[in-house]
This record gives C-alpha cells, structure tokens and sequence, in this order.
C-alpha cells in the first residue's frame, strides 16, 4: 500500500528522489524545522565552514541512518536512545580523526562543533523518526537528503555573512573590499554585526522567509506537500469509519424500536437490543467526537 | 492606526489626540536639541539629520507600496524615527550611515514587525545598536574641528580604569557638559536643550514623569552604590554626560515599546537605569543608555502580563474555582 501513496512533487513516498526533496525542501532540517540550529548559528561565519560542517554531518547521518535502520529490529524500545548514541558516536569520531588528520584548519575553525554532532537534533531526530520505523535503503537516502539540505542551508547561511560581514565570497575578497582594512576609515566598509551573533539570526530569519515562499508556490502549483496529504487522507478515513459506525448504530436502534412495537415474545431480548444499540450509538458519538477534535487540533496546528 | 473605525462598546474616552498629533508634538520637542546640534557640530550635522528623517521616510512610503498596503507616513512617526536616529549619530557620519540606518530602523525593526505600534524595540534605537555593532570605527569617531577630545563619558571611563577619576573630574567642566560644548553624538550633548523638549512633552501631557523619573533617580542610586567616585561632580558628570537624557524623556517614553501599565513603568524606569549603571561602571564603554533601553524593550511583555491592575469590583478569583473549572 504505502509505495503507492504519492507526496511531493508526485514522487512515490519512499523512493530515493522523493527522500531527498523532502530533506532538501518540504522539511528541510534548518530552514522548515529549525532543528540542529546551534551549529547553523555558530559556525556559519562563512561559506566554506558551512560546506565542511555540512558534509561531515551528511556523512554521519546517513551511516548512522542505516545502522541504525539495520539495528532497528533487535533493539528494545528501553534502551534505542543509548543504542542509536553509540552508533552516531562512532561514526562522529571517524569524521574527527579524519578531518584533524587531513584538514587541521578546518578542523581548527570548526572547532567543538564537529564532536557536537553526536548530539545534533537533525541526526537524532531523523534516527527517531525516520530510521527507526523504515527501512535501510530509505533510511539512507534520507539521510543524504537531510544532510544535503543541511549543508545548503547552512553554506547559504555563510554566505551571506560573509559576503555582508567580511566582504568575501568563499573566502575571496570582492568588490574591492579589504578585508585588512577592517578598522581604516576607508575602503568599502564590512557590516561586523553579520560574523556576530545577531547576524546570524537576521540572515536565518530572511532565509526561512524565503523558504516559505518557495513552500508556498510550490503548494500552489496543486502538488501538495507529502505530509499534508497523508494527513488528510487519515482524517477522511477516520471520518468515515466514524460515520458507518453511526449508520450501524442508528440501523439497531430502529430494529430495536420495531421490536419494542411489535412487542415480540421476548421482552427480555427485544431490551437488551436496545441497550446494545445504545451503546453503540454511544461510541459511534464518541468517535466522531474524537475525530471532530483531532480535526480541530489539526486545523489550530 | 489614527483612523480606527471598528469601535468597541462603550465607555469612550473622548480626545482629539490622533498618532500625527503627538508625533508633531515629539518633533517641536526635538527641535531645540536638534538645533543645539546644528549649531555646535555645524553642516554635517545638519546634513545627517536630514539624510536620516529622509530615509526613514522614504524607506517606509516605498515599503508600504511595494506591499500594498496603506501609506502611513502622514502619521509623522517615521520622521521622529530619522529625528532620532539621525541625533543618535556622530556629527562625522559619513553620509551612508544615515542611510542604512534609516533602512535598518524603518524595514527591519517597523515595516517587517507590522508597523507602527506592532515593533517590539524602539526603531532608532535598533538602528543605532546596529550601526555601532556593525561599523563601531565610524560610530566612535567624535574627532571635528570645535571638539578633538574623547566624549566627557569614554574620558571618564579611560580614568576610572586607570584609577584615577578625580583627575579626569578636575578636567572635565560640568557647565560645559550641561549647556553641550562637549563632543558626542548630535543630539545628546546639550541638557538643557533636551530638558526644555521635556518640559514641552510634559506640559502637553505627551508623556510623563514615571519611566524618566525612576530611571534616572535608579541611575543616581545605582551610582551612589556601585559607581567608582561618590562626588556630586561624578554624579552631574554622568547625568549630564552622554545619552542618559535624551535616552530617558525622549526614547525610553517611546509608546510602543514601553510598558502601559503604571507600576509596570516605574519597574521598566528602574530596570533601565540599573542596567544604564551597570553598562557605564562596569562595562568595558563609557555609554551603555541605548543597550540598556533595547533590553527593556525586550523586557515589556513580561512587565506587562505582571502589571495588569485590577479592574474595577472584580475579585481575585478564588483558587479552588479554578481548579474545578480546569477539571
């Protein structure tokens, strides 16, 4: 059933494509779900250490991905938050020896941040949600999909500080800019608050603002996004179900009331129809009740 | 928002107070600081201000056109925003500065929150906090041809943390600092330029004294406590000094960003003055009146859903009430 279920785009949930559009747009970890913002904020000073810190959690979360998918089934429940640490740890302080072996000054830039990323939301969260319930191959593209839209959000982060910051694209001055020239009262001047914290924000504030817009012209495109449709299609079925029940329900109450008229041989019986059907008509109200309140939720969501 | 159509029920109060009204008022009381200003520092002064209420101006007419929406810049309240800014400016400004500041004040902090009575800082403000975050080689440059000195507050500072603040006094000449022969930005130098605006605001009932008030008596308390010399010429150097008045009867009492209630504003005042001490004794600047006013900005909400007073013949209600309603 589910392969045939479509999200975004028409992509077949599921499939490679449609995982990685939705970690790179529909629910892009930086800019839809504001998860793993402490190293969005922190080390988005420029454009390269967002790549760098970008592919090295790419790389975590996918491995970990499918550890974990593989691992999924023999895991207790009590115990997968420990399980899952231990596999995104390990592969954390592969990406750390690595890049303090091969790439000291990045490594150096990036800071505490890359062993950070053994308790990033973005690996954990996608470990808890996604790796956990699917299976490894999905879970992998899921992974990369998340991970590329980290890395392009973040890099796109860096460079607009630092292009407004630093005056410098990927680390190249531009424009005539001096980057030594940072306290000489000529020369085009570098707006400081942008490698500052408040910057950050700012720049992270305006680029949600244009992620929205892009989510809201593609929704208007009539390709719903993969999750509102599920969701929809689950609040319909509930609905219905709801409203059999209570056809069902009324049907026994009326043969419970034609039985009452007939006043059949067995009054005995023809009562407990009635509670019976009560009772159902009961729980049928019940139903709805609950579905009309999930709906409710839904809507004020 | 002077054109509010939906009326609630009744009782009214009934006044010919429209937003342009005040806003006209808040610009006549500028005025004497504003020319002070002019006067002392000379052209550029004159060109900066009039760059920076130019820009917040135009910034929010295009802004409304370019969204759609209606055009409120006949309410004024952009011109005291450039006003403001624009006094909040070194005299030496180059002439950009204005210009981004006015872009930041009027788009970012205003047009993107909502708009008038929607921004959660006071517009100049932000703007000044990101001008001297983002070029602080141009917002610290006091250097003309009247005044090469170092402003009376950062000359103070350089003393106290040479520890020595009562040869610094000795040079510093207060009546100077109260009629505004010092260096700083354009607008703050004079005190009594910007007591007379005060006392034009007051009388026209625009504000009151409760948020200047207590934020300048906890300023002086604050000082007496903590502050590194106790003199009564330390006391007047740092009154005097720096944006402390412009801060308090002009930007402080901003409607929009300070808190409605009554006790709510004798708490923000005094927030504002400790924390105005805390910049100035302890901090590594001389000045610490703006971030002191943004944090309280910050800090309305919270003043305000703890001040709400009661209303008239309603009770607390009792907490067993509650509970079963809750249940």
């Amino acid at each position: 059933m589910e392969e045939k279920k479509k999200g975004a785009l028409g992509l077949t949930i599921n499939s490679p494509a449609e995982r990685v559009f939705n970690g790179f747009i529909v629910e892009n970890p930086t800019l839809v779900l504001l998860i793993g913002m402490c190293p969005s904020l922190a080390i988005t000073t420029n454009a390269v250490n967002g790549i760098y810190m970008g592919l090295a959690t790419t790389f975590v979360l996918a491995l970990s991905n499918v550890v974990i998918s593989a691992i999924r089934k023999i895991v207790p429940d009590t115990v997968r938050i420990p399980a899952f640490i231990v596999v995104i740890a390990s592969f954390v302080t592969l990406v750390d020896l690595v890049m303090h072996a091969y790439m000291p000054d990045m490594y150096a830039a990036l800071g505490v941040y890359i062993p950070l990323i053994v308790v990033n939301c973005i690996i954990f969260g996608r470990a808890e949600a996604y790796a956990s319930k699917n299976g490894m191959v999905p879970s992998f593209f899921d992974g990369i999909g998340m991970g590329l839209g980290f890395t392009a959000a973040i890099t796109a982060i860096g460079l607009f500080r630092e292009i407004l910051g630093t005056g410098t694209v990927f680390n190249i001055p531009f424009m005539g800019s001096k980057v030594a020239e940072t306290s000489a009262l000529h020369g085009v001047p570098q707006v400081l608050i942008f490698v500052q914290p408040p910057g950050a924000f700012m720049v992270l504030a305006f680029l949600i603002a244009l992620m929205n817009k892009i989510k809201k012209v593609l929704e208007n495109r009539g390709k719903d996004t993969s999750q509102f449709g599920e969701m929809a299609a689950e609040e319909t079925a509930a609905a219905k179900k709801a409203e059999e029940m209570k056809k069902e329900a009324a049907a026994k109450k009326e043969e419970a009331a034609k039985a009452i008229e007939k006043k059949e041989e067995l009054p005995e019986k023809t009562e407990q129809f009635k509670e019976e059907a009560e009772k159902r008509a009961q729980a049928a109200k019940e139903e709805v009740k609950d579905a009309a309140q999930e709906e409710n939720k839904e809507v004020s969501k | 928002m002077d054109n509010l159509r939906n009326v609630s029920s009744n009782p009214h109060v009934r006044s010919r107070m429209t937003t342009q009204m005040i806003m006209m008022w808040v610009i006549i009381a500028l005025l004497p600081a504003a020319g002070f200003g002019i006067y002392n520092f000379g052209v550029n002064a004159l060109i900066v201000l009039a760059l920076s209420v130019g820009t917040c101006v135009l910034m929010e007419f295009l802004f409304e056109k370019i969204v759609k929406k209606k055009v409120t810049v006949g309410d004024l309240s952009a011109v005291v925003t450039g006003l403001l800014l624009g006094m909040n400016l070194p005299p030496t400004a180059p002439f950009w500065l204005p210009v981004v500041g006015g872009f930041f004040a009027i788009i970012i902090v205003k047009m993107l929150f909502g708009g008038l009575g929607q921004n959660f800082m006071n517009p100049a403000l932000g703007a000044r906090c990101f001008l001297l975050i983002s070029f602080p080689v141009y917002m610290n440059n006091f250097i003309i041809h009247a005044y090469t000195g170092a402003t009376p507050l950062s000359a103070l500072k350089e003393a106290q943390q040479a520890g020595d603040v009562t040869t610094a006094l000795r040079n510093l000449n207060v009546m100077d600092m109260i009629i505004g022969r010092t260096s700083g930005v354009i607008g703050e130098t004079s005190m009594i330029a910007i007591v007379i605006g005060a006392c034009i605001l007051i009388l026209a009932g625009i504000i009151d004294l409760r948020i200047p008030g207590s934020y300048i008596v906890s300023f002086v308390i604050f000082l007496l406590i903590f502050g590194p010399d106790r003199s009564s010429a330390y006391i007047s150097a740092q009154l005097s000094g720096g944006g402390l008045m412009l801060g308090a009867f002009f930007m402080a009492t901003d409607y929009v960003s300070s808190p409605i209630t009554s006790s709510g504003k004798y708490i923000y005042g005094c927030f504002l003055g400790i924390m105005t001490g805390i910049f100035r004794v302890l901090g590594a600047s001389g000045e610490g009146v703006s971030y002191a006013i943004i944090l309280g900005n910050l800090l309305v909400p919270i003043i305000e859903r703890f001040t709400i007073p009661r209303a008239f013949g309603i009770q607390k209600e009792p907490k067993a009430k509650k509970e079963v309603e809750e249940a």
